[in-house]
C-alpha cells in the first residue's frame, strides 16, 4: 500500500516544520487529501499511527479535510463535480473534464506547542 | 555516496534543536501546504536532469501483474540492442528473475526488490541508474512494480509512462484504474496474438482508455509473434530523437558516469 510511503513522506515534513519552528511538540495534523487523489482515507489513518510512534507527533490527532473532485471542461469552460476521473462535462458530453480540484495531497497545517 | 541525499554514511544535519520554551506553552496552528510527494518529486527532478546531462532517454512501464511486460522487454532489447545502447531497471518486490532474463537478452540490468513496497519511487531508482551507469544516448527502461495503483503517483524522472494492458485482462481496466491511464502518454495493448480466444472488447477497452486520457497514444503488440512491435520500437527512437531535439545541444554528455 502506498499509504505507508505517503506518510513516510509526510512524518518528515511535519518533523522539518516543527524543528524550524522552534516546537518540540506536534499536537494535530491536518492533512488535504482530494477525493481524487487515489488515496484511501483509512489505510492513511491506519498508517499514521505507525509511522507517528515515537516521533515528535506521537500521539498526534489525524485531522483529514476531502476536497471534492471539480474539473474544467474545454468546451464550454465550465467548472463543474466530478466524481471519477472520467466523468464527462454535464452539457458537452463529448469529452472529459480536466481535472481542476479533487487531486490535492498536501500536509495543510499543524498544531504545536 | 550520496550527494543529493546523503542516505549513504552522510551523516544528516539536523538543526541546532534550540528550542524556544516557554515553561507553560501554548498551542498555535502553523500553516505548511506542503505536499506528501515532494521529497519524491525532488529526486525525480533530480534523476530528469541526470537523464537530460547524459541524453538518455528514460521509460517508465507500468501493468498489473502478468500482461507481458518482461517478455515484451526482451522482445524490444532484441530488436533495438543493435541500435541503440539500453540499460534496465527492473522492480518486483521479490527476486532477481527478471534482471536474469533482461540481462539474458542482452542488455544491463540491475534488480530493485522493494519488499512490502508496491511501487518504485525516485529516490532508489536514482541509485538503481547510479549503480547500473548507463552510456550516453542510452535508452533507460524502467520495469515498475506490477500495479495499476500505487506506481501512478510516483514521477521518477522518466519522459514518459507507458501502460501496458493485454488482451487476457478485463477492457473495463481503464475505468477502474483512471489514474494510471490518465498518467500514461503511451497504451501498449498487449497479447494481441490472442485476440481470438478471448472475448476482449478492443473497441470498449480504446473507448474507455481515451474516455480517462484522450491524448493517449495507442499501439497493439504481441511479444509472442512480433505484431506490432517494428511500430512500437520506431516510436522509442522518434520519441528519443524528438527528446534530444528539445533538449538541443544541452542534450550533450556532461561527465562519464561513475
Amino acid at each position: 500500500m502506498h499509504e505507508l510511503s505517503l506518510m513516510e513522506g509526510m512524518l518528515e515534513i511535519i518533523e522539518d516544520s516543527a524543528r524550524a519552528q522552534g516546537c518540540h511538540r506536534i499536537r494535530t495534523v491536518i492533512l488535504e487529501i482530494g477525493k481524487l487523489a487515489g488515496v484511501e482515507v483509512e489505510a492513511l489513518r491506519f498508517a499514521f499511527d505507525a509511522v507517528t510512534a515515537g516521533s515528535l507527533a506521537a500521539g498526534a490527532a489525524l485531522e483529514i479535510e476531502e476536497p471534492e473532485g471539480q474539473g474544467w471542461c474545454a468546451a464550454c469552460g465550465k467548472v463543474s463535480p466530478v466524481t471519477a476521473r472520467y466523468d464527462m462535462c454535464p452539457r458537452c458530453p463529448t469529452l472529459p473534464l480536466q481535472i481542476t480540484g479533487g487531486a490535492e495531497l498536501r500536509v495543510k497545517a499543524l498544531d504545536v506547542d | 555516496m550520496c550527494t543529493t541525499c546523503g542516505c549513504q554514511g552522510g551523516g544528516r544535519i539536523e538543526g541546532d534543536g534550540h528550542q524556544h520554551g516557554h515553561g507553560g506553552a501554548r498551542l498555535r496552528r502553523v500553516s505548511i501546504e506542503r505536499g506528501l510527494l515532494e521529497k519524491n518529486d525532488a529526486f525525480a527532478r533530480a534523476n530528469r536532469e541526470a537523464f537530460a546531462r547524459q541524453g538518455i532517454f528514460a521509460l517508465n512501464l507500468v501493468s498489473s501483474p502478468g500482461s507481458g511486460k518482461t517478455s515484451l522487454l526482451t522482445a524490444t532489447i532484441a530488436l533495438l540492442k543493435n541500435r541503440v545502447p539500453i540499460a534496465v531497471v527492473e522492480g518486483d518486490q521479490q527476486t532477481t528473475l527478471d534482471a536474469e532474463r533482461i540481462r539474458a537478452a542482452g542488455a544491463p540490468a540491475i534488480q530493485i526488490n522493494t519488499g512490502q513496497g508496491c511501487h518504485l519511487d525516485a529516490h532508489s531508482v536514482g541509485h538503481a541508474v547510479e549503480r547500473l551507469a548507463p552510456l550516453p544516448d542510452s535508452l533507460l527502461l524502467i520495469e515498475n512494480v506490477g500495479n495499476l495503483v500505487c506506481p501512478a503517483a510516483f514521477d521518477l524522472g522518466e519522459a514518459h509512462k507507458v501502460v501496458i494492458l493485454s488482451v487476457t485482462e478485463g477492457e473495463d481496466k481503464p475505468l477502474k484504474y483512471p489514474d494510471m491511464f490518465a498518467a500514461a502518454d503511451v497504451l501498449l495493448l498487449n497479447k494481441v496474438d490472442l485476440l481470438p480466444h478471448v472475448t476482449f472488447d478492443v473497441d470498449r477497452c480504446l473507448l474507455y482508455a481515451r474516455r480517462v486520457n484522450p491524448r493517449l497514444h495507442v499501439l497493439r503488440t504481441s511479444a509472442t509473434t512480433g505484431e506490432g512491435l517494428d511500430a512500437w520500437t520506431g516510436w522509442i527512437l522518434a520519441a528519443a530523437r524528438g527528446a534530444k531535439r528539445a533538449r538541443g545541444s544541452h542534450g550533450m554528455p556532461a561527465l562519464a558516469p561513475g
